[in-house]
């Protein structure tokens, strides 16, 4: 683990190192690729800058992780309750994927405005199929004997998913979790791409198109960083609540 | 007493028993032995409804009964311990399931955790103690199921010699003191004979009673004793016999 941990930060660093030596080798311009020390300038000396329009950006993603739980976690056990129900969904579930996020954008912004709940649900959408997809097998792959046994006990399914379904299925719902929170910060900012007042998405469309491209950069690291951060806290309450693995 | 008649149960083509017979005295401790895949599972299986039977009649003192779901208490190899429950809430959940009163059932579930030796691994979760204690613990369960009734499916197979012969003293007291009636599937005979009422030898499939053995000897018995190493050596002739006419 800890060699493992090395070698990440020795690619990490070696990549790093070779962007700076050929912005510098090979004089290129700011505008058109600007060196890592330059990106960590920008970073930091903008900070007050950034720091808003990360915040909006964190409380889209937030806010886009909560709803697509509401309705996945529902969605998933209702599909794994009813049968038929899970037949009736599962092409509209599909389909819903096959259509991209960029395609959807601008109709969001259309149909709620410029203001969060576009990327809100920008968000939700991009995350609630890989929660509701891990969550469904989780509960599918519950052992039958174990399913059986409770039946034995008098269990009826829904103390049966309680006691027996959702902790079984907790750590392929994490896995789902973690995948989501990961391609969240894709949807939130397609969504401030498309049409919004702030965000980093929306920051990153203005220096773009003002050629300041180190401020791309930097917002680029925030969302890295925002996307890590979530990361590393979905993997700490995982162990936290999957505590006998 | 738990009365099985007519049990008939077909998989497709395959019959797995045709007018399968069994009677288990109230109190008793009687044990299936036979050839592996003669069906002794499948008739676990029926008996707890898991499968529908073809045909056939289950009357449990006296009453006739789909299945005994409602009636029986159920061990199986597997320990089926939850691995994110303690020990002690894996015992109390029969009590759970039921709605039964928690404080009663957690002081009888103790007193029992106690009584196997588990007191001091009552918050342990199942990952960290022995093959033994969770076997243990699966016991408690069993008795905390308050049926009469207890169906033991080759409840100690996967536990090494020693651990298992402490476990069957246990198994001991679920007739003893727990005034349980139990029918119990294993494979060892060593263990059916120092267990046992009765000992029933099946045929293979479609399975049926081919002899019965009562053994009237007092519990606890010892391996070594010249009558049972008799009834040994002739059960496993019989069983040896249909593993060379399967072969």
């Amino acid at each position: 683990m800890i060699r493992s941990n090395w070698i990440s930060l020795l690619i990490f660093l070696a990549v790093i190192a070779v962007w700076e030596f050929a912005c510098g080798w090979f004089s290129i311009p700011d505008f058109i690729l600007p060196a890592p020390t330059g990106v960590i300038k920008t970073t930091i000396g903008k900070a007050s800058l950034l720091l808003p329009h990360a915040g909006v950006t964190a409380l889209e993603i937030i806010m886009g992780i909560v709803l697509s739980l509401l309705v996945a976690v529902p969605i998933a056990t209702v599909m794994f309750a009813f049968p038929s129900m899970e037949r009736a969904l599962s092409p509209f579930l599909v389909a819903s994927q096959a259509v991209p996020v960029f395609a959807l954008a601008p109709l969001l912004v259309i149909w709620l405005g410029y203001g969060l709940a576009s990327k809100v649900l920008m968000a939700a959408i991009i995350i609630f199929f890989p929660i509701t997809v891990s969550l469904l097998e989780g509960y599918k792959n519950c052992d039958r004997e174990y399913a059986v046994f409770f039946g034995l006990m008098g269990a009826g399914f829904w103390k049966k998913l309680r006691l027996l379904y959702w902790p079984w299925a907790l750590p392929y719902f994490f896995s789902g979790l973690k995948v989501g929170v990961t391609v969240a910060t894709i949807g939130a900012v397609i969504g401030e791409w498309v049409g919004a007042q702030r965000g980093l998405g929306y920051l990153m469309i203005q220096a773009n198109a003002r050629l300041q491209v180190s401020l791309v950069f930097a917002a680029i690291l925030w969302l890295s960083v925002m996307g890590l951060a979530m990361w590393v806290f979905v993997g700490f309450l995982e162990k936290k609540v999957i505590y006998w693995r | 007493m738990l009365s099985v008649s007519g049990l008939t149960k077909n998989f497709e083509d395959l019959t797995v028993m045709e007018g399968f017979d069994l009677t288990v005295p109230r109190g008793g401790f009687t044990t299936l032995i036979g050839p592996s895949g003669c069906g002794k599972s499948t008739l676990f299986d029926i008996l707890t409804g898991v499968f529908p039977r073809d045909g056939g009649r289950i009357s449990w003192l006296g009453e006739d009964v789909p299945d005994l779901m409602s009636n029986a208490a159920y061990m199986q190899q597997k320990d089926l311990l939850l691995p994110w429950l303690s020990l002690i809430d894996n015992a109390l959940l029969p009590a759970k399931i039921a709605g039964i009163d928690e404080n009663n059932s957690r002081e009888k579930a103790s007193a029992l955790f106690g009584r196997l030796g588990l007191h001091d691994f009552e918050k342990y979760i199942p990952q960290k103690v022995s093959g033994g204690m969770r076997q243990r613990c699966a016991l408690v369960r069993t008795l905390m199921f308050e049926h009469e009734l207890v169906l033991l499916d080759e409840p100690l197979s996967s536990l090494d010699a020693i651990t298992r012969r402490s476990l069957q003293a246990l198994l001991l007291l679920l007739q003893s003191e727990f005034n349980k009636t139990i029918l119990m599937i294993t494979h060892d005979i060593e263990e059916a004979l120092l267990l046992s009422d009765e000992l029933l030898v099946m045929t293979p499939m479609p399975m049926q009673v081919r002899e019965r053995f009562v053994l009237e000897m007092p519990k606890p018995r010892r391996s070594s004793n010249p009558e049972l190493l008799k009834i040994k050596e002739h059960v496993l002739e019989e069983l040896e016999g249909d593993l060379n006419d399967t072969i």
